[in-house]
């Protein structure tokens, strides 16, 4: 561990911070943070059964931007639609301009480095947000993310605009020759009215180690609709640590669906800060993992104004090795009366080698409230699985049919039907499902 | 068709069939009647291939392979349908999805080539009219939400699809109203023909004005104890169980 806060501070020290602020401050204290906490242990409360801590315990290059990554390697895994879509691809945690495909114009969609955007016309929206997550996650892998805060990038869809074009982010680390761990930071303002579907896929290219520590930080406002499509597909070198904060200013409605299926470690924490009265907030998830892919999803909804709801729906199909996390927290504040918070975690175990750790956390200070939240862990249902059976539908078929049927639920959230498709399409031959 | 010789079963530690004789030819409708657990709906099971229930003796054979034998799948490709007495809701599927996968694993098991989609399609409609059943509420997830009639319609459609060679209805009278009821004996018996047969499980005598039995044979603590012809659900109807307890020397409760 040593090892890595000497390359950052190295890193640190070489980068000049002129002129821009609150940036530096959030790198600054991310340091120190950094530097006193060090990468979080399994005795963190919070990362009680996520060890990234072994993940990371080898030698880690910061690669730069800079590499020999093409347009060629991009076609690679570009996802269906993208011929409609605004791609945008960071390497090694760096947004790279050239290999980007920006298609909606600037009065619709801004795109700017932190470091600029900090500076001009946005100035008050990124002092306001940027590292308002740091209040929420107080461990050293976030504070790592903040020191690297001045190499992100802010987006902001503009007043009144529906961006037709959805936006595509590829986050590529190029494990080529060395292992790779990247930082990548952004800053999503969307303006009033505005509306915007946001779809995020990991990607390691190499056969070496690569662990993304990202953080993005969405801000929503008034009458604004956004949706959070994440895809998580990789191999077990590949781990991550991806933290998603929508902090909801104005009554506005936030849709996310989270698709885990394979990967290292992957420790997903999603955060929704309703701070107007009357939000809308939907968190859904589906993990179909198997090998030793290791998943952790955790969730905070925290209500601090009357009248919202928010609905949590996370599903996960268990196989193999593969181990499962789900912890929801959900804080209704004093102020936030007439809150409706409903949250349910089912999981469904294949193998006797799977594990889940479900925990769901309410704190209520209200008392007009209604919440509710439910775990179940469980092997398919035998009377269904009977049913189908006595139609002549064989064992594996029926089986197959039934978890694509639980797993149904969640992919039919996904309101970008090429994406909808190509996640059942990758669902269903997992389990031997024919669509 | 079907032979079933000194069946015993048991779910748990406890007996339920004990001893169950029973043959059934190509063209003919069989009744069984009989109290609250009298075994009914285990012997449904049984010959369906439920694994709760554990066979302890005895033997089925239809078309002259050992039932017992097959799996639960295998039991429904060779032509045994059991009409559910509760259906059970499977969210996320739909029912013209799951119908297709049943009729195409049948038709691979036999041999046969997937039918392709068009031929699917004018098979279900024809079907359909048969229970009167709309297009709209197959497109939905498999029984869920819906009534008792449409559960027991989708039931029957299913076997229309499925063309059995023996359909066994489970109490498929309980909870319909007359005019459910009608439909759902209307569809069985457009089915009829002199190569399948049907074995109609029922508490109540009413569905037998509607499925007309060539044979109904009275189950009582695991045994037949009884078996006649159409008439004998009338008189069964008409004194109630107690004639059977009293016709086999038994305590009549108060």
């Amino acid at each position: 561990m040593s090892e890595l806060k000497e390359l950052i501070q190295d890193k640190l020290s070489k980068e000049s911070f002129s002129g821009n602020g609150s940036l530096k401050a959030l790198s600054q204290k991310g340091l120190e943070l950094f530097n006193e906490q060090g990468i979080p242990t399994v005795k963190h409360e919070e990362w009680k059964y996520t060890r990234i801590s072994a993940v990371l315990n080898k030698d880690f290059s910061y690669a730069e931007g800079a590499t020999a990554i093409t347009a060629k390697d991009v076609e690679e895994f570009r996802l269906p639609g993208h011929e409609a879509a605004n791609e945008l691809v960071f390497v090694n945690g760096i947004y790279h301009a050239e290999l980007s495909n920006i298609r909606s114009s600037v009065d619709e969609l801004v795109i700017l480095p932190l470091a600029e955007a900090v500076k001009g016309e946005y100035k008050s929206i990124v002092d306001g947000n940027l590292g308002h997550s740091a209040g929420y996650h107080k461990d050293g892998i976030n504070a790592l993310n903040n020191a690297f805060a001045y190499q992100g990038l802010f987006i902001s869809i503009k007043k009144n605009k529906s961006v037709e074009h959805p936006l595509y982010c590829y986050y590529i680390n190029d494990a080529r020759t060395v292992n790779v761990l990247s930082q990548p930071r952004t800053l999503i303002h969307v303006a009033v009215n505005a509306e915007v579907k946001i779809v995020e896929e990991e990607v390691t290219i190499g056969t070496s180690d690569s662990f993304i520590n990202k953080i993005s930080e969405i801000v929503v406002e008034e009458n604004a609709q956004v949706h959070l499509y994440k895809i998580q597909n990789e191999d077990s070198h590949s781990s991550c640590v991806k933290t998603t904060h929508v902090r909801q200013v104005g009554v506005s409605k936030v849709n996310s669906v989270t698709i885990t299926l394979n990967g290292g470690v992957i420790r997903n924490n999603l955060n929704f800060i309703l701070e107007a009265p009357g939000c809308e907030s939907n968190m859904y998830g589906l993990y179909c993992v198997k090998g030793d892919t290791h998943v952790d999803n955790h969730t905070i909804v925290d209500n601090k104004m009357p009248n919202s709801l928010s609905n949590e729906l996370y599903k996960g199909i268990i196989d193999e090795n593969a181990t499962a996390v789900f912890n929801g927290k959900i804080f209704v504040r004093q102020d936030a009366q007439k809150t409706n918070a409903y949250q349910s975690n089912k999981n469904i175990l294949l193998s006797d080698t799977a594990t889940v750790n479900t925990k769901p956390q309410l704190e209520i200070f209200a008392d007009d409230v209604k919440c509710s939240h439910g775990c179940t862990i469980g092997r398919l249902d035998d009377e269904a699985l009977f049913y189908l059976q006595s139609r002549g539908i064989g064992d594996k078929a029926a089986k197959a049919l039934l978890l694509h049927a639980f797993a149904i639920e969640v992919l039919e959230k996904i309101e970008l039907e090429p994406i909808r498709q190509y996640v059942d399409q990758i669902i269903s031959e997992r389990l031997d499902f024919e669509i | 068709m079907l032979s079933i010789k000194n069946l015993q079963a048991r779910i748990e530690e406890k007996e339920i069939l004990k001893g169950i004789n029973l043959d059934i030819k190509p063209g003919e409708v069989h009744a069984i009647m009989g109290p609250n657990g009298s075994g009914k709906s285990t012997l449904a099971s049984v010959l369906a291939g439920r694994a709760d229930y554990e066979v302890t003796d005895g033997s089925v054979e239809f078309l002259g392979k050992d039932l017992l034998e097959l799996s639960p799948e295998d039991r429904a490709r060779e032509g045994v349908f059991l009409a559910f007495q509760y259906p059970i809701e499977i969210p996320g599927v739909s029912t013209t999805n799951f119908v297709k996968t049943a009729v195409n694993e049948i038709r691979k098991y036999r041999g046969q080539e997937p039918m392709d989609a068009v031929a699917f399609l004018k098979l279900m409609k024809e079907r359909m009219k048969l229970v009167n059943i709309d297009q709209a509420l197959l497109s939905r997830s498999l029984n869920e939400g819906f009534s008792g009639g449409e559960k027991k319609r989708n039931e029957i459609f299913q076997m229309a699809m499925l063309e059995p060679k023996l359909a066994i209805l489970d109490e498929t009278d309980s909870g319909l109203d007359i005019d459910a009821l009608r439909i759902v004996a209307e569809g069985v018996n457009k089915l009829k023909s002199k190569d399948n047969a049907t074995l109609v499980i029922t508490h109540y005598q009413r569905l037998l004005d509607y499925i007309v039995p060539d044979y109904v044979h009275i189950l009582y603590k695991g045994r037949i104890v009884k078996t006649g012809g159409k008439e004998l659900a009338l008189e069964l109807e008409e004194k109630g169980y107690d004639f059977i307890k009293e016709e086999l020397g038994e305590e009549v409760e108060a």
